[in-house]
């Protein structure tokens, strides 16, 4: 087996069971760095495939924005110490089931579907190349969901900053 | 890693993944843990856009650009979420969905 095979189905196995331990384990603030680790691991499968700029935004903004704000919405919201409660057997054997159910459809097809896989390895995914398809307005540019996003992170910006403000006491707001 | 991993294997790892989300969206009563839930599916899908786009149509970089304009709305995303969650903490006291029910009348 080549060392690139053995690195993945590494990762891969350290993803799947962070993301398990993430949506099972009982303390709060280890679901969050459970989270982290499997979002690590998708970085580095992003690194196998030679995408380095998805890579970096990955790390960055999943591991180094959104699990930081987890995790400081955890410290404001519950005790670090505080179990969560099972939920009932019922409803984890009844998930359980919808899931399974779920997954084996997913994989059954995707085990007996052919894939051919192209042969060249394609463009290298470079800064500059990045960089001018994001600014193309041309075919297979980019600069339109470029805008879109920047008002989308604009406005959530705006939205989050107005839902949490503290209310000032004596406004009825 | 192209030559050597099959897509099929790929394909199976990010499903299994996405699915390990659904359980915990499903199970889960605190809401950031249902968020952790939904960032965990999200991710799968990431990882679903760019296997498709290295192994099937390298050359065009497309699944590499949703990939990154998703990464983009689930920073909104959580933002927005996490800035809803500490409003509703300071309000009821609690982030438990069973007792979120402001928002009904």
């Amino acid at each position: 087996m080549e060392t690139s095979a053995i690195l993945f189905y590494t990762i891969a196995t350290i993803m799947i069971v962070f993301s398990l331990l993430a949506v099972t384990a009982s303390k709060i603030l280890r679901a969050a760095v459970f989270l982290l680790f499997a979002l690590g691991g998708t970085a580095g499968i992003y690194f196998m495939v030679d995408y380095f700029f998805l890579a970096a935004v990955q790390l960055i903004v999943y591991a180094g924005g959104i699990v930081v704000l987890i995790i400081f919405s955890i410290l404001l919201t519950s005790h670090i110490e505080e179990k969560m409660q099972k939920p009932d057997i019922w409803k984890i054997i009844l998930t359980s089931i919808i899931g399974f159910a779920g997954a084996t459809m997913s994989i059954h097809v995707i085990t007996n579907h052919v894939f051919t896989p192209h042969a060249d390895t394609g463009v290298v995914a470079s800064m500059d190349v990045i960089g001018e398809k994001l600014m193309n307005y041309g075919d297979s540019g980019y600069v339109l969901p470029f805008e879109v996003i920047s008002i989308l992170l604009l406005a959530a910006m705006v939205g989050a900053i107005v839902v949490a403000k503290r209310n000032k006491p004596g406004s009825n707001d | 890693m192209i030559e050597q991993v099959p897509l099929n294997h790929a394909l199976i790892v990010t499903t299994m993944m996405f699915f390990i989300g659904v359980y915990g969206f499903l199970t889960r009563k605190n809401l950031i843990t249902m968020l952790i839930s939904i960032e965990l599916m999200l991710n799968a899908v990431n990882l679903n856009f760019v296997f498709f786009d290295k192994y099937l149509y390298p050359g065009t970089l497309e699944g590499h650009f949703f990939s990154l304009f998703i990464i983009a709305i689930a920073a909104a995303e959580a933002a927005v979420a996490i800035a809803i969650f500490i409003n509703l903490y300071r309000n009821i006291r609690s982030i438990d969905v069973e007792e979120v029910d402001k928002m009904k009348y």
